[in-house]
């Protein structure tokens, strides 16, 4: 039997709480998709994908009403295009963006996800072409995200796309200039990137997925801060036990929704991700957590150990409540989708070496973070290559989506609005790194990579 | 299958028979109801049985909100799924 608490106490989570689905994603495989004319290959997949999706909004919307609970973003992610744009040598990628985009809108889910190549130990055909394409592809689009995965734990670190891809987002930044730079914060570079990802920019549909599947996203940093303050003089087990309680119920929410989204869609359920992820609203954000557990400011000593408890005990308690449980799964830190990560940025508690650590301990990395206009690509491949040692010695995801503000100095914010929030240009290290970038090759694999 | 109402807000009269109005209008039965008046605040839980529901349920949701808007109260109309898959494993 129902009981008025655990009632009101979902209302509240809902209402003041800001509990939300972030998203439910239906990843798509383009891979019938590959035709060597690239207008047919385009026709097809604008037809796959309006086909598959043409009721996600809708069932989207449907569950929305039938429990009460908003669901943010409806969104689908794709086979890496770069496998299509092998099939097509002598044409433009760009192609491929501009029909996801025009899919993106018939199907009208707000993000579409896939512009990506996996180049982990090197190019393959269809790749270089992508990768190039991407400031291009990002400008012309407006809901369509891009990822390129450029080391893993079992293959090292391609330093080559490392140094290409700190070309790209600058490229991609100085021509959306006039529009907020918003081109490189719809691009992630990757290490260890997940194939069942349903949040952007960084989801696209792997290679060893089924055909069609729908993936759920939750986020309820505003749940689990109120949870945590309600425990001021708890010990830190304690904490754990009421995070780990929390996550439960968050994830089984996702569970439900994800469930029904799938039989309303006839479409196999593929994972939940359990995580914690930020808006900038007021009272959802990650760095009031840590705040909440005792530290003055997110970004102080104490920032890691606390993030760490808190991405265990996400993990944890999540896993119990869904049998499916992937993608990134723990607390994401963008700082410019994080009130309380904008605040201790602009108060210059939060430093991006702060973060980097950060990155160790949570799922994802460096994420929307605004850094100076004028930032070399050799510094930005060097950032995208210290992240992606950190994920490869750890067996872990990170990700770096860094957004140079053109024109602007340290100190200064880049608006977005929206999901994006804003940013303080957060200060870089300027000395060079420009002759280790200029190597190129291949980091190998660490030993524990060897693991058969 | 059934679905959880909850209304909150300030007390005037006829709340409960608006919204047991709109329940009827759809054929949706009410098998329990609590409710509590603290000094002028209405606290309403209502469990209704939407099996035999005419149209579907975001039609009750969407008047229940309507009826919450033009009233000043809060009305929640959710599926009992949701509670019962995050409160009972």
């Amino acid at each position: 039997m129902l009981n008025t608490f655990d009632i009101l106490e979902t209302i509240r989570m809902i209402q003041d709480e800001c509990l939300d689905i972030r998203t439910i994603t239906m990843g798509i495989s383009l891979l019938d998709c590959i035709d060597p004319d690239i207008d047919k290959a385009c026709a097809k997949v604008y037809n796959k994908i309006t086909t598959k999706a043409a009721r996600l909004v809708e069932v989207g919307e449907q569950i929305e009403k039938e429990y009460g609970i908003p669901i943010v973003n409806k969104r689908i992610s794709v086979t890496p295009i770069a496998m299509l744009a092998a099939a097509c040598p002598d044409a433009d990628p760009v192609q491929f963006a501009l029909t996801l985009q025009k899919a993106a809108d018939t199907c009208r889910v707000n993000f579409l996800g896939g512009y990506s190549a996996l180049v982990h130990k090197g190019f393959s055909a269809g790749d270089l072409a992508l990768i190039k394409s991407i400031p291009q592809a990002l400008s012309l689009t407006n809901n369509v995200c891009s990822s390129v995965n450029i080391g893993s734990t079992r293959s090292g670190i391609n330093m080559d796309a490392a140094a290409l891809m700190g070309q790209i987002i600058l490229e991609s930044a100085k021509i959306t200039a006039d529009r907020q730079c918003i081109g490189p914060a719809k691009l992630v570079v990757f290490c260890n990137a997940v194939e069942d990802n349903p949040f952007m920019a960084g989801a696209f549909h792997g290679v060893g997925e089924p055909d069609c599947e729908i993936h759920v996203g939750v986020s309820g940093p505003g749940v689990v801060r109120s949870a945590v303050e309600k425990y001021p003089d708890a010990s830190i087990d304690e904490i754990a036990d009421v995070i780990k309680k929390t996550a439960f119920k968050i994830t089984r929410m996702g569970q439900l929704v994800g469930a029904r989204a799938s039989r309303m869609l006839d479409v196999p359920f593929g994972i939940v991700d359990l995580s914690l992820a930020p808006t900038p609203a007021v009272g959802d954000s990650v760095a009031h957590i840590l705040e909440g557990m005792g530290l003055e400011q997110c970004g102080t000593h104490g920032t890691t150990a606390a993030l760490a408890l808190l991405n265990d005990a996400v993990k944890k308690g999540g896993v119990m409540a869904s049998s499916n449980v992937g993608g990134l799964s723990g607390a994401f830190i963008p700082v410019s989708e994080d009130q309380g990560m904008i605040d201790a940025a602009v108060a210059g508690t939060l430093c991006l070496e702060k973060l980097e650590a950060m990155t160790a301990v949570c799922s994802v990395g460096l994420d929307m973070i605004v850094v100076p206009g004028d930032i070399t690509a050799e510094t930005l491949s060097a950032i995208i290559a210290d992240e992606a040692a950190i994920g490869m010695v750890n067996n872990k995801t990170t990700a770096v989506r860094l957004i140079p503000a053109v024109g602007l100095q340290e100190g200064e914010m880049l608006e977005f609005g929206g999901l994006l929030g804003s940013g303080p240009v957060m200060p870089i290290n300027r000395k060079s790194p420009a002759k280790f970038i200029a190597r190129g090759g291949r980091i190998p694999a660490p030993m524990h990579s060897i693991k058969n | 299958m059934r679905a959880v109402i909850t209304v909150i807000g300030k007390d005037t009269v006829g709340i409960l028979h608006k919204v047991s109005g709109i329940c009827a209008g759809h054929n949706v039965n009410v098998i329990e109801v609590t409710q509590s008046v603290l000094q002028d605040m209405f606290a309403m839980i209502m469990l209704v049985d939407i099996s035999g529901i005419k149209g579907d349920f975001s039609a009750l949701s969407d008047e229940m909100t309507a009826l919450g808007k033009n009233e000043g109260l809060a009305i929640h109309c959710m599926h009992e799924d949701i509670f019962n898959s995050m409160h009972r494993i």
